[in-house]
């Protein structure tokens, strides 16, 4: 054997350790999830069940948790994604001066903890309510909703700064010439650009929203979502009802994933298709029997 | 100084700051005169630009500014009870840090030792987790950077971000199923005959080390992935050509390269480290102190929300403090890590 194939062996087998040490734990867990063992066990596997999953149907808490969580991230989708559309171009049209304190404040919810974000949320807004006689306002499920888009417009920024990067201003230029007004500008050039950023950024902040639990735990108050129940089963004991539940959530996830990456799949092949009809008809123009 | 001052100041400076700003640039446009470029307002127009600010300042002052600064003016305030809110003796004062480094009056004992333990620990660790995600991610970042074949790549992506969909608490209760004492490696190795007791995994906090650095690997391998990936192949071939053994191509070349990326993946790994919550509860031994369940107990245990308010503080200025070091050791900017 020589160095090229030792090398080769060593570089397989230290991927094959890494995805090992990332899959093990999550495909294990799975597998409890059908063991009628009553507690999560792999080995002895004392005979498939699906008992653990009809539990959780029938659980109360759980299903609130989850309409609870899933109406919260709809709400911090629809929160995040403007606010971080507006904070991305703004910070293409800031005052020089100003670009890298404004940058310090919109990016410091990425680099703050969780808990702190979820903290000083409610601090604030336990102050805020009490003085201005809105209490009402200072309820689990807003209060997370503010948390948690403190932090993931950040994350849908930088989904759109990036975008912004290859937007051509020219086009701006060209459609305000042409006599488009500012919001015609805004709606027909800016956004149909945005579009695929505008998708990732709703993905991703459905997704950080409905699986977070640093910031939630503190914001959530007295109401719950489905991972501050699945905290309060964890503490009381180990179960494989709690596996079971994980196959569910990694399920939809999974579905939710592919349906994205669907999507996404076919506007690219509607987008080549426009291409190559816009290429033809060029063709044609051009060709001989065009002149 | 009485605490209804505070308040004022602090609702006052992010109008001031915003308003400096305006001033500052209405000077410079002045200045400039004919080349100053399009207003604001006028090249947005009055509708998207009032949208733009509207979303932007209730966004950095309501969301993000004003809730810091209230934490830290209530952890600069007596607990007491409400009628005495605003009253005489609501005055600022540093008790609930006192609190911290030598625990209550009534205690004996010449530090609050339980809580600064705790609080090191954390630090401690979490740069030891950082550690060893940056030395298990950078073998695989740069086989996916620069080895990998487009399609082989992809895969690899998928195979990469599909454990991070499960929720950071169920990826805690995976390790607590393999680690527990009835867990799955105890009852294989008791079977096997290699021990006849259960090893206390969680006991020995390895399970929680094992589901920390579990739990943030990803932040780590792609910001890595994303320096690395710019580096141009052909500086590995000059190097490799001219005879540099392959650690030494790694140590002074791609690691220099990297350095924005490793920057970024230490400071974000670090910082969901310190602030992990679920590991911590799920995997933690009976003995084992995390410093955010002592600040969690703080608020919803002890409801002395103002010494909770002053360990999150605490908390935060320890990830700021990190945060600038790492700046400092690897000489980059702010705009180059967070991206």
């Amino acid at each position: 054997m020589n160095s090229a194939t030792i090398n080769r062996i060593a570089v397989w087998f230290y991927i094959g350790i890494f995805f090992l040490y990332l899959f093990g734990p999550l495909v294990i867990m799975g597998i409890t999830a059908f063991n009628a063992s009553s507690y999560p066990q792999v080995y002895p596997f004392e005979g498939f069940t699906l008992k653990w999953f009809d539990g959780l149907l029938r659980d109360a808490d759980i299903i609130y948790g989850l309409k609870n969580s899933l109406w919260i991230g709809f709400l911090v989708v629809l929160v995040s994604v403007p606010v971080g559309l507006a904070a991305a171009i703004l910070m293409t049209q800031i005052y020089a001066r100003a670009r890298s304190f404004y940058y310090l404040i919109v990016v410091s919810p990425v680099l703050t903890p969780g808990v702190i974000i979820g903290i000083s949320t409610v601090i604030f807004w336990r102050e805020m309510t009490g003085a201005t006689g809105t209490r009402f306002l200072y309820d689990g499920t807003l209060m997370t909703v503010v948390a948690q888009s403190s932090f993931i417009s950040a994350y849908t920024m930088l989904i759109f700064l990036a975008r912004l990067q290859r937007f051509d201003r020219a086009q701006e230029e060209a459609a305000l010439d042409l006599g488009a007004s500012h919001p015609q500008v805004f709606l027909h050039i800016l956004l149909p650009f945005m579009r695929p950023a505008i998708l990732s950024a709703a993905a991703l902040a459905f997704l950080s929203s409905f699986e977070n639990y640093n910031t939630t735990t503190f914001s959530i108050l007295a109401d719950k979502t489905l991972t501050t129940v699945l905290a309060g089963r964890l503490r009381q004991g180990t179960t494989p009802a709690i596996s079971a539940l994980a196959v569910l959530i990694i399920a939809v996830t999974l579905l939710g994933a592919v349906a994205y990456e669907l999507v996404k799949r076919r506007e690219q092949a509607a987008k080549a298709a426009r291409l190559q009809q816009a290429q033809r008809a060029e063709d044609r123009s051009l060709g001989p029997g065009a002149a | 100084m009485h605490s209804s001052v505070g308040h004022s100041l602090i609702l006052a400076l992010p109008l001031l700051v915003v308003a400096g700003f305006a001033i500052l640039s209405l000077l410079e446009r002045r200045r400039l005169g004919a080349l100053a470029p399009v207003s604001f307002w006028r090249r947005n127009g009055i509708a998207i630009s009032s949208y733009l600010v509207l979303a932007v300042g209730l966004w950095t002052v309501m969301m993000i500014v004003l809730p810091q600064l209230y934490m830290i003016d209530l952890s600069l305030r007596p607990k007491l009870p409400p009628n005495q809110i605003g009253g005489p003796r609501d005055v600022y004062t540093l008790e609930n840090y006192r609190y911290f480094l030598y625990g209550s009056t009534s205690s004996t004992a010449a530090w609050n030792t339980t809580h600064i333990k705790a609080f090191f620990l954390t630090i401690g660790a979490s740069v030891l987790v950082t550690l060893l995600n940056f030395i298990l991610c950078y073998p695989i970042a740069f086989y996916m950077a620069q080895v990998a074949t487009a399609a082989r790549l992809r895969i690899f992506m998928l195979m990469l971000i599909t454990p991070y969909w499960v929720n950071e608490v169920l990826r805690a209760f995976a390790f607590r199923v393999l680690l527990g004492s009835q867990g799955v490696l105890n009852t294989a190795l008791l079977k096997a005959g290699l021990i006849d007791q259960p090893i206390d995994f969680l006991g020995l906090d390895i399970g929680l080390y094992a589901g920390l650095a579990y739990a943030y690997l990803l932040m780590m391998m792609f910001s890595l992935y994303n320096a690395i990936e710019s580096l141009d192949r052909n500086q590995i071939e000059a190097a490799r050509d001219l005879g540099a053994p392959w650690w030494y191509i790694h140590w002074s070349v791609v690691m220099p390269h990297a350095k924005p990326g490793i920057a970024s993946g230490a400071t974000l790994v670090f910082m969901l480290n310190a602030g992990a919550l679920a590991a911590p509860l799920v995997l933690g031994g009976p003995r084992t102190l995390w410093f955010t369940p002592i600040v969690y107990d703080r608020f919803y245990q002890a409801f002395n929300w103002q010494q909770g308010a002053a360990y999150a503080f605490i908390l935060l200025l320890a990830c700021i403090v990190f945060v600038l070091l790492v700046l400092r050791v690897f000489k980059v900017s702010l705009g180059e890590i967070a991206r």
